[in-house]
């Protein structure tokens, strides 16, 4: 019951901080309720019994990503005015595409029959993940690891000042 | 009770509305906003997945750690990238940035 309720209550609020994301006509108001939608997903995955993903979650997406699209907001400031148009003139177009795409993904995923799950969830999170990443999936976390180097790399490259 | 369908309903609308946010935004940071609703949107169906179809190796948990990174460096180079175009065509808007365009 409390799960139920829980569940409802992330929901409205996920659901409804981000509308205002992507409705929102100013661009800061929209940045900020980029943290509630985080912190529900958060929410989420502590409900589904992941705690270590919510708390990453927490810390680079709630923490880092959003103060990053803060600050780079506050850099542009000369196109985010409140007088500037915000949105192009492709929304019936997103209206009729996310709408479809909503009712085409909710037919198909309640419809399909997923196998219940044969063995519960090891109750001691951190330790299987880390166990799962350093065995089984030992490459993706190298490769993950290379892409870090490379996007940070890029990211100096592209917005350093040229002399 | 709530199961699966709960989550997967869930998070199909989340991903529709940053769909519809990549779709009409005019400006750059907030197609990345949008950008960003999306991947938590597969982030929540992966870690569902795992809990109610297939907790072995919690493989869920592990795709979402790797996405989580990836989102975080597709932030980082992406802002690189509207903080370089602002600087040079002093506009973030990306119906205004058509420099190569035919």
């Amino acid at each position: 019951m409390t799960e139920a309720a829980a569940f409802y209550i992330l929901t409205g609020t996920v659901l409804g901080a981000a509308l205002v994301v992507v409705l929102s006509r100013n661009i800061v108001h929209a940045a900020v309720s980029l943290i509630p939608v985080l912190l529900g997903v958060a929410g989420y995955y502590v409900l589904l019994g992941a705690e270590f993903v919510a708390a990453i979650q927490i810390l680079i997406y709630a923490g880092a990503i959003t103060v990053l699209i803060l600050f780079v907001i506050l850099l542009t400031e000369g196109a985010t005015g409140l007088r500037v148009r915000q949105r192009n003139e492709q929304v019936p177009l997103g209206i009729i595409g996310s709408g479809a795409l909503v009712f085409l993904l909710i037919t198909l995923l309640t419809r399909a029959p997923w196998p219940p799950a044969a063995t519960p969830l090891p109750t001691y999170n951190p330790g299987a993940v880390g166990q799962s990443f350093l065995t089984a999936y030992v490459l993706a976390f190298e490769v993950t690891s290379l892409v870090i180097v490379a996007c940070l790399v890029g990211a100096i490259v592209i917005a350093r000042r040229e002399e | 009770m709530i199961g699966l369908a709960h989550y997967l309903v869930a998070s199909a609308l989340l991903f529709a509305i940053g769909l519809f946010g990549v779709l009409t935004r005019r400006n750059a940071v907030a197609i990345l906003m949008g950008i960003e609703l999306m991947l938590n949107a597969a982030n929540v169906n992966f870690v569902a997945f795992t809990k109610y179809v297939s907790p072995e190796l919690v493989r869920g948990h592990v795709a979402a750690l790797v996405i989580i990174t990836l989102a975080a460096c597709e932030a980082a180079v992406g802002l690189a990238l509207v903080i370089s175009a602002y600087r040079h065509l002093e506009t973030v808007h990306v119906d205004e940035i058509n420099l190569m365009r035919w």
